[in-house]
């Protein structure tokens, strides 16, 4: 018993808190201009690899080629492979969609809702959190392309003059996806990429081989750091922060449409927008806190993402987690109190359903556990506590969406048409093959970027700022 | 003048960003017009040490986030009203509130991409060669943690040794010569 408290100690010591006085910090004293650059850069600039990195990166490479066998077998036998079928039309593909595009909102969150709110804490978590999300929006792209059922005609999905005089029906909820989650894509990868290129540029500069520096020169696009660059770089920084702000609400929402705008019940709904959106957060958070305490480990970046981040991200997950638990008991308030006898059925069904199971793992995981423990502040400064917690969360947040699709299709109106949904093999390994997909690339971007932002480091530090009596004012 | 065409400018080094500020406001109260300051993150009393105001990525954005929305709606009206009509259950062809949603996405879409592309453009980059990158001092330091300002030759106060002198004034851990 003692024994596990000073485990407990231990983990809780951290880089980031003040011993004397217990506060947090958002980076840890003593450092410097070059001591931050050179811990960033030597992450990357090293000719040794992490064995544990290779061991990782196989492991993931071999899950990437079980999903380029599950696709081509299914490019080769169709959808049918699958368990998809009437009255469930939609089955894992779309649960699977669904939930990448949630977990990639919080990338965008941190990047650009909390850079408007002046959260500067965000700062050495940014990169990889968007990071994160580019590699969810890969994977989640995947799936509505793979559900076409002719796959090489996904470009008749955009307004083209070349699809025969065929165009897409744009009153569509499906079609409004489509823009949707390209437009966050594209801006996903731009906002990634412009908050980059200063760092590419202190990597150029770093890089000893001459590969390296052709490799990291190209990247940087000849950035000098001149000041009437900063100047540009920063208003465009804010404006496709500003951006992405309704953009990433407006992704999630876009998807509930989906479901939304049909007249299903338990689809049919007008709480889905706001829910679907604060369970994209909070699935997201979760994810990012996935990745960030181990990183945070096996790179030694506790003086960057600190005790106090963690604890941030548990109150940010509450948060959501409040709204989502909203959004549950709405739900269950609507079918009652909307008097319609599809709505009370579907939610009963729901429940105690041949899948009711489903519901349940749901609300253990993303209400019960979550929402018990993330108001205490030692456990959510406990690292393997929150660790676990994410990956719970992460659980909880597909079978929502597993409840949603499956449970609701399943049984509709006429008993007649009831069916009922089991997963095949191939839709498992194509959801485990976008996991290892998803690993597979982060690795990769662990490995050859820069994962925290450099000159943002810089700039937090004390000596970044001006102080007006030595500079003549 | 052949001589004074051989050197980009004259760029000092400094430590910390309040001696960068304090020299880059002298010069430019001096009647340097012709010059730059060069920092490893934003430094905003730097930019206005020089007057770097000019600043058009605002508007390129506003421009694309317009033209980006107003065609896509136009594009949705023309699909749906003209090329490709389909009556779905009498709603009348021309149901513009469906259209909002695409509408938005791309003017978002647009106006990022404006901001971006255009604050690239606007800074001339990508331009992989710069005099500046002979300078050994400043491939070492810009762009990790030390503090340049450079005077252009192209400034008509410009005059090697005057100039010289003048920034060794600042204490500048170094003044060196920026080949062409």
């Amino acid at each position: 018993m003692a024994n596990d408290e000073t485990k407990i100690r231990a983990a809780n010591v951290d880089a980031g808190i003040d011993q004397a006085t217990g506060s947090f910090s958002v980076i840890a004293p003593g450092q410097s201009f070059l001591s931050v650059t050179e811990k960033i850069v030597r992450i990357v600039l090293t000719p040794r690899t992490p064995a544990g990195w290779f061991a990782l990166f196989s492991v993931a490479g071999g899950g990437v080629v079980v999903l380029m066998a599950a696709l081509a077998w299914l490019f080769i036998k169709g959808t049918g492979i699958w368990a998809v079928t009437q009255p469930t039309a939609w089955g894992l593909a779309i649960v699977n969609f669904v939930w990448w595009i949630g977990i990639g909102h919080a990338g965008t969150l941190i990047s650009a809702i909390l850079l408007l709110f002046r959260q500067r804490w965000r700062n050495s978590i940014s990169r990889f959190a968007e990071a994160m999300t580019i590699f969810a929006v890969v994977c989640a792209g995947l799936f509505p392309v793979i559900h076409l059922g002719r796959p090489w005609l996904a470009y008749w999905l955009f307004p083209l003059p070349f699809t025969m005089q065929v165009w897409p029906q744009l009153r569509s909820p499906l079609m409004w996806d489509v823009f949707a989650v390209a437009t966050y894509a594209v801006i996903s990868l731009l906002f990634w990429y412009v908050g980059m290129v200063p760092d590419l540029a202190t990597m150029r500069d770093h890089a000893q081989s001459k590969f390296a520096q052709y490799f990291y020169g190209l990247l940087a696009l000849g950035w000098r750091g001149s000041t009437r660059h900063w100047v540009r770089y920063e208003s465009a920084s804010l404006l496709l922060a500003g951006l992405a702000t309704p953009l990433v609400l407006s992704v999630h929402t876009v998807i509930s449409f989906d479901f939304a705008v049909s007249v299903l019940p338990g689809w049919h709904s007008t709480i889905f927008p706001p829910y679907f959106v604060a369970g994209a957060i909070y699935s997201g958070m979760a994810m990012v806190l996935t990745l960030a305490i181990p990183l945070r480990k096996f790179y030694h970046l506790e003086n960057f993402v600190t005790a106090r981040h963690i604890d941030n991200m548990g109150k940010v997950m509450l948060a959501a987690g409040l709204i989502v638990a909203y959004g549950y008991v709405m739900e269950a308030f609507m079918s009652w109190y909307s008097a319609s006898h599809w709505e009370a059925f579907a939610y009963w069904n729901r429940l105690f359903g041949p899948m009711g199971w489903s519901y349940w793992v749901l609300i253990v995981c993303n209400l019960v556990i979550p929402l018990t423990a993330l108001w205490w502040r030692k456990l959510r400064a406990n690292l393997a506590f929150m660790f676990c917690l994410s990956i719970v969360i992460n659980v909880g947040m597909w079978f929502e969406r597993f409840v949603i699709v499956v449970t609701s299709l399943h049984r509709d109106f006429l008993p007649s048409s009831w069916g009922t949904y089991r997963a095949t093999r191939w839709d498992y390994l194509t959801y485990l093959g976008t996991i290892a997909l998803f690993v597979f690339l982060f690795l990769l971007f662990v490995r050859l970027l820069p994962m925290v932002p450099i000159h943002e480091m810089r700039a937090m530090l004390p000596a970044a700022k001006v102080k007006a009596e030595e500079a003549g004012d | 003048m052949p001589a004074r065409e051989k050197i980009y400018g004259l760029l000092a080094e400094f430590d910390t960003p309040e001696e960068l500020v304090r020299a880059a406001r002298q010069a430019r109260s001096d009647g340097w017009r012709r010059m730059d300051c060069y920092t490893p993150y934003p430094v905003e009393e730097a930019a206005e040490a020089i007057g770097a105001h000019a600043n058009h990525v605002p508007l390129i954005t506003l421009i694309g986030g317009i033209l980006g929305g107003s065609s896509i709606f136009a594009l949705c009206w023309w699909i749906s009203v003209v090329a490709y009509p389909i009556n779905v259950g009498g709603r009348p062809l021309n149901s513009w509130p469906a259209f909002i949603v695409p509408a938005f996405e791309w003017t978002i879409l647009c106006a990022g991409v404006s901001a971006g592309l255009g604050m690239l453009a606007l800074n001339k980059l990508p331009e992989f060669y710069h005099p500046l990158f002979n300078a050994t001092n400043f491939r070492r330091g810009a762009t990790t943690d030390k503090f340049f300002l450079c005077l252009e030759a192209r400034d008509p106060k410009f005059e090697r040794e005057e100039a010289k002198n003048y920034l060794e004034r600042f204490h500048p851990n170094s003044v060196v010569e920026v080949e062409r």
